[in-house]
Formats: structure tokens, C-alpha cells, sequence
């Protein structure tokens, strides 16, 4: 099984997801520079954390539009699992594979601590391996970490459980708490906290690990349905 | 040559944690009476005489909905200034 990172001038956290996967996890797993234009031979994406061109104009609002955007689209269209942490989420809103929007957070400061979720649904290929209504530890990092979208929009993401994790004492000001969440087919995850930067204790917690053995499980077993 | 100015700020709905966090600190300096503050962006587009003004027109919708303005939190104004014999 072999995993996609992606990175765009100003990723981050690319080599985080890199060690996680292949060190951690024993898969495969390569860099993909923002500008090549295929995603061939990956079963999954990741797209990491950062500040994706300095964070100009709006957090993922350029690296949106990077060479490798239109392989990502056709590769999340064709059902394959896509994660998007910290600046990867913001970046899979503004490229649309994800609803709504990141703004500021509330608190005026960047926030750099870890942070308790409850896992609100464990039926998706992300979260397979956690128990349903599990509080979990992951670190946070971000300054516009504040997830909005629209009553109408924010419907439609509880009626098709695409919610997949709230925050426990919401941070930033996002809206329904909301840490994560998939796009309707279920095989696109943006979420603003780092799994990869907890896979093991002496990190401070392991609690990232499931996330991506959720991923390994999905793919080998295809067990988790998609919510069509 | 035609210069546009491109106006996005956030929606009515949106609280704007930025623009709140400045209020607060005017309030703090003695400036009590500001009842709303807003902090958007301005961009400044020169166009060559190449396009005709619809075609400007077209050009700046297009942008603005593709990549200055973020339509789930923003709106956006603009307004077009004809230099002439500038080109």
C-alpha cells in the first residue's frame, strides 16, 4: 500500500506524515511535489499540515490552484481516501472537495496545544478502529483552525454523519464544535488536528495511530462502506 | 489602461475575530464610539488596453469568484477607473 504526501512551498509537516506512515505504520510512501501532475500508483492521499505559500491571500487559497490539484480531484472523485490535516484541510475547502471554510480563530492567538475530540462517528474509512463516542488526544497548531459553514450546510453534514470529529471544549470557535469532517461520499477527511504528530507515546500520545491504520484497514479490507 | 479596485469583505453573517480584536483595542485607547468595524482586502488590477471594458467586467467577476474572494464567508465590491492617455 502506498501513500501520497503532498508538498507545496511552505508544507510543514510532510516529513511528520512521512515517518508516520513508513517508520510507524511499516507502508510505503512518497513525497509528491505540488507541481507534478499524477497521483498514479497511490492508494491514498495525504495532505499536510503548513503554512502552503505563506498563508497569502487566505490559508490554501494559492496552493488550491498548484499543478497537482486537478490529479487530486480526479483521484478523491474516484473514491480512493484523501486526508487533508491543519493546512491540507484548509486547502481541500477552498479547492471545494470539502464544505465551508476556515477563519480565524476566535481567541485572537495562534494555538499550539494538545487537544481532547470525541470521535462522533466511526463508521468511515478514518476512524474505522476507534470506538464510537471515544475522547481522544491530538495536538493542535493552528490560527485559523475556525471552522465555518452555514446553518443549511452544517444539515446536511449531521444528516449524512459526515462529522467525524468535535472538539471537547471547542478551541477556536468553530461552528457545532466541529474538528473533522468528510465530504458527502465519505472518502475525503479535513480535520485541523495532527494525527501524525501522535503515533507514539513518547510523542505524548499515540492516538493518531488508528487514524491511519483506519486508513490501511479500509483499503485492504474495504470494509467501511461509503454513505452514498 | 483600467484600473480596478477590488473590494472583499466578510459577509453580514460572518463574525470576523480580527476585526473584533481591533474594536476592543480601540475601545481600550478611548475611541468608544465606533459601533462596527470591518477589515477587508483591496486588490489593485491594472489592465493593458487589450480587453474591452465588458470584457474587464467578465474578467473581474471571474476572478473574484475563482480566487480573490472566498464565497462561503465573503463578498465582494469593485470599481473601475479609466486612466486615460496613461497607456
Amino acid at each position: 500500500m502506498k501513500f501520497a504526501i503532498l508538498a507545496f512551498p511552505a508544507s510543514n509537516c510532510e516529513l511528520d506524515a512521512y515517518y508516520a506512515i513508513t517508520d510507524i505504520l511499516c507502508e510505503e510512501a512518497a513525497l509528491v511535489s505540488y507541481d507534478s501532475d499524477s497521483l498514479i500508483d497511490f492508494d491514498a492521499v495525504i495532505v499536510p499540515g503548513g503554512f502552503s505559500y505563506g498563508d497569502y491571500l487566505r490559508s490554501g487559497a494559492i496552493a488550491r490552484f498548484a499543478p497537482i490539484i486537478p490529479a487530486l480531484r480526479e483521484f478523491a472523485n474516484s473514491g480512493k481516501p484523501v486526508i487533508g490535516i491543519c493546512n491540507g484541510f484548509q486547502i481541500l475547502t477552498e479547492a471545494g472537495l470539502l464544505p465551508g471554510a476556515l477563519q480565524k480563530n476566535t481567541v485572537a492567538q495562534f494555538i499550539c496545544r494538545d487537544q481532547q475530540l470525541i470521535v462522533t462517528n466511526n463508521q468511515s474509512p478514518f476512524s474505522n478502529l476507534y470506538d464510537e463516542g471515544a475522547i481522544i488526544t491530538l495536538p493542535i497548531a493552528h490560527g485559523d483552525g475556525n471552522y465555518y459553514c452555514d446553518t443549511q450546510t452544517l444539515k446536511s453534514l449531521e444528516a449524512n454523519n459526515q462529522i467525524i470529529f468535535r472538539y471537547h471544549n471547542n478551541p477556536n470557535g468553530s461552528v457545532s464544535d466541529i474538528a473533522g469532517i468528510t465530504n458527502q461520499k465519505g472518502n475525503v477527511l479535513g480535520m485541523m488536528p495532527h494525527p501524525e504528530r501522535a503515533v507514539e507515546k513518547i510523542l505524548g500520545s499515540d492516538d493518531g495511530r488508528q487514524l491511519f491504520t483506519s486508513i490501511i484497514n479500509f483499503i485492504k479490507t474495504g470494509e467501511v462502506a461509503f454513505h452514498e | 489602461m483600467t484600473v480596478v479596485k477590488v473590494f472583499v469583505n466578510y459577509k453580514e453573517s460572518i463574525l470576523n475575530p480580527e476585526a473584533q480584536a481591533i474594536q476592543q483595542a480601540l475601545g481600550r485607547l478611548g475611541y468608544e464610539n465606533i459601533t462596527q468595524l470591518k477589515v477587508g482586502k483591496t486588490f489593485e488590477l491594472t489592465f493593458s488596453d487589450e480587453l474591452t471594458r465588458a470584457e474587464i467586467v467578465q474578467e473581474v467577476n471571474e476572478i473574484s469568484d475563482r480566487m480573490l474572494a472566498n464565497y462561503n464567508m465573503e463578498n465582494y465590491t469593485y470599481e473601475i477607473i479609466e486612466l486615460e492617455g496613461m497607456s
